[in-house]
Parts: structure tokens; C-alpha cells; sequence
């Protein structure tokens, strides 16, 4: 795949905001400040990148995971980061485990409904409030489908 | 694929991470040697992308150009490129600048040297 020279930036409103928000209120960022922070992030994603697949290769793995990318910053004397990554790293987790969770608990409430529908076929009021809910919930599990 | 992890919720929490992971994974494909990338791997390096902005940023401002602050500029960027360790990787694109004037005035000096040392050789073979 051949990537555009704009593939390779970030965008310049998320790191203009990330820059603001840790800099002390009133701070003027010139425009050459911000492009320039904004190229140097992505050097250090190349770098990080290629540090981490030196631990992975190290490993005999073809897969970068997390703990390549935690050496990696450690490598790179960039220890101050790992502590935080470990918490970000955890609560993604969580928040995994949270979402494999509710969808399998959706799916058994729709299995449920499915069930007793076929019980009631008299009752045509109810089965199209059922029918209703069931299409919010299957449009709520497309959205939630992130890869 | 979520380009923003954590970011549609409707309970008003704070984002993870707020660089898209679509564009950090297409940068870090293309580095030569990396087959794929593991979803935790991304997600981690987005976040520490985020977290070495504010270093960037906080780093240069502080050992910036002191009492004319409330700014930063690209030379405080470029002065912590050179000066520091940790950000040296980032000499080669955050270079210094110089006036043109100032860049043409030393590669004169430069040639002269060069001419003089050049003389200074040849005398010392005419000798021998």
C-alpha cells in the first residue's frame, strides 16, 4: 500500500489539543511549534515501532503485543511512560471485558424474547414492541463491531 | 476498525486515548520489518504517542527562552532536540535555524580554512 505523505501526520486539532492541555493556560503555540511536535510524533511511532519489533523478533514472535511496546519505551529511556501505559493498558482491558460481556448478555435476552414471541403469537401488540426493541438492539451491536 | 477507543460512551468518561488508532497503525506499517500488530500494541502506542506530545511540549517550554515565555516556539523545539539525550533522535528534523547571511558567512570561513590548511601542506612537502 502506498501511503500519502499526509498518511504519515497526526491530526493537527488532537495534537494541538493534547499540547494545550498540558502546557499552563495562556501559553501561545506558533504554528511552526505545533507542526514541528506534530512530525516529531510521528518519528517517535517509528521509532517506538521498530524498538518494540526488535523485542518481538528477540521473542520469535511475527506479532507486536503490549509488552514489546513497554520495553520498547524503557529502551528508549522513556521509563516515565510505562506506569501510566500500564494503567491505560488495564483499563482497556476492563473496558474488553466489559463489552464482550454486555453483548453476551444481550445476545441471551434476544434468545429469551425469541422464545416466549413464539409462545404468544395472539398477542400482536406486544410482538411489535418486541420487534422494535429487537431491531435498537441489533443496530446497537453494529455500532458497537470496531473491527 | 474504532478510531477512537473508549469514545462513543454516553456516560461522559474520559477518552483513553484520543489519537485515532486508524492513522497511528498505517505509520507504524510502514516501518520495513512489521508483520501485524496486536490490538493492545496499538493501543498502547497511541497512548504513549499522547503521553511523549505533552512531554515535547512541557520540556521545551520549561527549558525555552526564559523570561519572554507564555510561548513556545519551534527554537525551544529544536534547542531541546540538541540539548537533551532523550529527544535526540529528534536532531535530524527539528534542525536549528540560521540566517542565510550568517549560514553564507560561515561557509566562506570554512573555505578559507580549508585553502589554508591546504597551503600549509604543500609547504611542508616542497620541504621534504
Amino acid at each position: 500500500m502506498a501511503e500519502r505523505p499526509e498518511d504519515l501526520n497526526l491530526p493537527n486539532a488532537v495534537i494541538t489539543r493534547i499540547i494545550k492541555e498540558a502546557l499552563p493556560d495562556g501559553v501561545n503555540i506558533s504554528k511552526e511549534a505545533r507542526s514541528a511536535i506534530s512530525r516529531a510524533a510521528s518519528v517517535f511511532v517509528l521509532y517506538a515501532t521498530s524498538c518494540a519489533n526488535n523485542f518481538a523478533m528477540k521473542g520469535k514472535r511475527k506479532t507486536l503485543n503490549a509488552s514489546d511496546v513497554l520495553s520498547a519505551m524503557e529502551e528508549m529511556e522513556f521509563q516515565r511512560f510505562v506506569t501510566p501505559l500500564k494503567e491505560a493498558l488495564e483499563a482497556y482491558r476492563r473496558e474488553q471485558k466489559g463489552k464482550k460481556e454486555a453483548s453476551e448478555q444481550k445476545k441471551k435476552d434476544r434468545d429469551k424474547k425469541t422464545d416466549s414471541e413464539e409462545q404468544d403469537k395472539s398477542r400482536d401488540e406486544d410482538n411489535d414492541e418486541d420487534e422494535e426493541r429487537l431491531e435498537e438492539e441489533e443496530q446497537n451491536e453494529e455500532e458497537e463491531v470496531d473491527n | 476498525m474504532a478510531d477512537v477507543v473508549v469514545g462513543k460512551d454516553k456516560c461522559g468518561e474520559q477518552r483513553l486515548v484520543s489519537l485515532p488508532l486508524s492513522r497511528i497503525r498505517v505509520i507504524m506499517k510502514s516501518s520495513p520489518e512489521v508483520s501485524s500488530i496486536n490490538q493492545e500494541a496499538l493501543v498502547l502506542t497511541a497512548k504513549a504517542t499522547e503521553l511523549f506530545v505533552q512531554y515535547l511540549a512541557t520540556y521545551s517550554y520549561r527549558h525555552g527562552s526564559g523570561k519572554e515565555k507564555k510561548a513556545l516556539t519551534y527554537s525551544d523545539l529544536s534547542n531541546t532536540a540538541e540539548e537533551s539525550e532523550t529527544f535526540q533522535f529528534l536532531a535530524d528534523i527539528l534542525p536549528k535555524k540560521i540566517l542565510a547571511s550568517k549560514y553564507l558567512k560561515m561557509l566562506k570561513e570554512k573555505r578559507e580554512e580549508e585553502e589554508n590548511n591546504k597551503d600549509e601542506s604543500e609547504d611542508d612537502e616542497a620541504e621534504s
